[in-house]
């Protein structure tokens, strides 16, 4: 069947708040709106609002909806578990602009609101640990202790290229890039049923089971008249480029004042950062320490909720 | 036709492209236009400036995002090469969608270094980019370097004070700026597609000027070439 004549009948098994059911996944506790210095930023908690809270960030291309299994663990342990979605992703506003500095901007007005100035445990995932490894070194009065999910940065080579021809990759990859900004002020999701959807997104999640890709559809979509579709901002696209070299932020790790636990994901996939544990090992922190798990990708707390969640508690439980 | 200005939807900006000289000064002779790209925290000229009244065709000038008489966006989060995408939807109106068209960009200050980048990215389109002095040359450190977050209160006025901040203070590596020379000087039709005009050269200019293809000399001397 094709996107544009999807049978959104077909949409069952949703609970009562149209959401795909998933062994052990909770919807927050509390969801709200924060202005973030002229960006709408959508914030997402889990747990006792008077616990002691704990900042949690996602990665790109994703949203604070895919903690719905991870941060209810957390929460059971008596944290106020707070994460938020990043601008142009899940429910948070789509800006005009995106850049590390705006991610950072509004993630400072989320820890003021949680937070103050006081320091908190801080978790993140893919782009969201390595933007917290940024902060922790830029305001690490903000950080009780650090936990960096698979986003450790690391240079990544592509050694049989002969120079001529990384100029030409270069050449289409701007024009690309270029093309789709043309595209930007009418471009739109491309709708599909849930189950599309699901499969689409498991094309780069294929450790991921297809019950939990249709719970992602559920809390980070929205159904159209034509269908399903992804509500990140379709301003956003992957890849990219820039002056900016992934061993920069390597060189700020150690550094890091505050107790670092990194967890990497030992199987390489394709929103994997296939960080090699060798080679960041030397610039663990003097307070820092790294798990690798051999048999888990990317997205260790997803595919290893109940191991990864202990390995944090007892990590944070640790430092306080 | 008197100058006048069309707006530009790019994404969710509104961009105002001044039209300041609507017809080539001979109408029977083939000219290209040139596009005028203005520094940090500044905006168009209204009308042609005496520096480059001698260039023969149509004469734009494009007021940045959070510049000038284009949308100032709320939250921040500038990048040249957003700003070079703003001149890539210059570059489709004045060529009229054609990529067998080109023009010529001059820029000023943080103009220069969007000139740069998008004679690169689109080397068949850019005949010729000058490169000069103006507001927000020099740009932000060469790599990585300890860093300050904030957040600034604005008005909704330009110029938008997270674009002087971000603008003010991005990365330029010599080496990310010369690799727009080498695009350039691949797929440019003119010899040396990039001219330095400048007095100032902060390191990513110099790393720039030193790479080959790429020309020295004034403001008129460039104009004069890529005509």
């Amino acid at each position: 069947m094709s996107s544009e004549t999807a049978d959104l009948s077909i949409d069952t098994n949703l609970d009562e708040h149209g959401e795909s059911p998933f062994p052990g996944a909770r919807r927050p506790d509390r969801s709200y709106r924060l202005p973030a210095h002229g960006v709408e930023i959508q914030v997402h908690e889990w747990g006792d609002p008077d616990a002691p809270p704990l900042m949690m960030m996602h990665g790109g291309f994703d949203f604070a909806r895919t903690f719905d299994v991870f941060a209810p663990k957390l929460a059971a342990a008596g944290h106020r578990v707070v994460c938020w979605d990043q601008r142009g992703h899940g429910q948070s506003e789509h800006a005009a602009l995106y850049s590390w500095d705006g991610d950072m901007r509004d993630t400072m007005a989320v820890f003021d609101h949680v937070a103050g100035s006081q320091p908190i445990p801080v978790i993140g995932h893919s782009k969201g640990g390595a933007l917290m490894t940024q902060l922790a070194d830029a305001q690490p009065h903000r950080f009780q202790c650090l936990v960096n999910m698979d986003g450790i940065p690391y240079k990544r080579n592509i050694p049989d290229l002969a120079e001529h021809e990384r100029t030409t990759m270069l050449a289409a990859d701007l024009a690309g890039w270029l093309d789709h900004r043309r595209r930007t002020s009418t471009a739109s999701r491309k709708p599909g049923t849930l189950d599309d959807l699901a499969r689409r997104r498991g094309r780069m999640n294929p450790r991921l089971p297809h019950e939990w890709l249709r719970r992602l559809v559920t809390t980070g979509g929205f159904k159209s008249d034509e269908g399903w579709r992804w509500r990140i901002d379709p301003a956003l696209r992957f890849g990219g480029f820039g002056p900016w070299r992934p061993e920069w932020t390597l060189m700020r790790l150690p550094g890091l004042p505050m107790p670092f636990l990194g967890i990497l994901g030992g199987q390489m996939e394709e929103m994997g950062w296939g960080t090699p544990p060798a080679k960041v090992m030397p610039y663990m922190p003097i307070d820092g320490r790294c798990e690798i798990l051999d048999d888990v990708g990317h997205f260790v707390h997803i595919e290893q909720p109940d191991l990864v969640s202990g390995l944090i508690l007892d990590f944070i439980g640790a430092s306080s | 036709m008197n100058a006048h200005t069309v707006t530009l939807r790019h994404n969710k900006i509104d961009l105002a492209l001044h039209i300041l000289r609507t017809e080539p000064l001979d109408p029977a002779t083939p000219s290209r236009p040139l596009l005028l790209l203005h520094g940090l925290g500044d905006k168009s000229p209204a009308a042609v400036p005496h520096w480059v009244e001698s260039w023969p065709g149509v004469i734009a000038a494009l007021d940045f995002t959070g510049h000038g008489e284009s949308t100032v966006p709320g939250g921040g989060g500038y990048a040249p090469e957003t700003l070079m995408a703003d001149v890539d939807q210059a570059l489709a109106h004045l060529t009229g969608g054609d990529p067998d068209r080109s023009i010529t960009v001059l820029g000023r200050g943080l103009g220069a270094y969007v000139a740069l980048q998008i004679a690169g990215a689109r080397a068949s389109q850019i005949h010729g980019a000058i490169l000069t002095d103006g507001p927000g040359l020099a740009g932000g450190p060469t790599g990585p370097s300890s860093q300050s977050f904030f957040a600034l209160e604005g008005d909704g006025s330009s110029p938008d004070p997270y674009a002087l901040v971000e603008l003010g203070r991005d990365l330029r590596p010599g080496d990310y700026a010369v690799s727009f020379v080498g695009l350039a000087t691949a797929g440019s039709p003119a010899t040396d597609p990039i001219t330095v005009a400048s007095s100032f050269r902060p390191k990513w200019l110099t790393a720039v000027a030193d790479a080959p293809g790429v020309a020295e000399g004034s403001v008129a001397d460039a104009l004069a070439a890529y005509a």
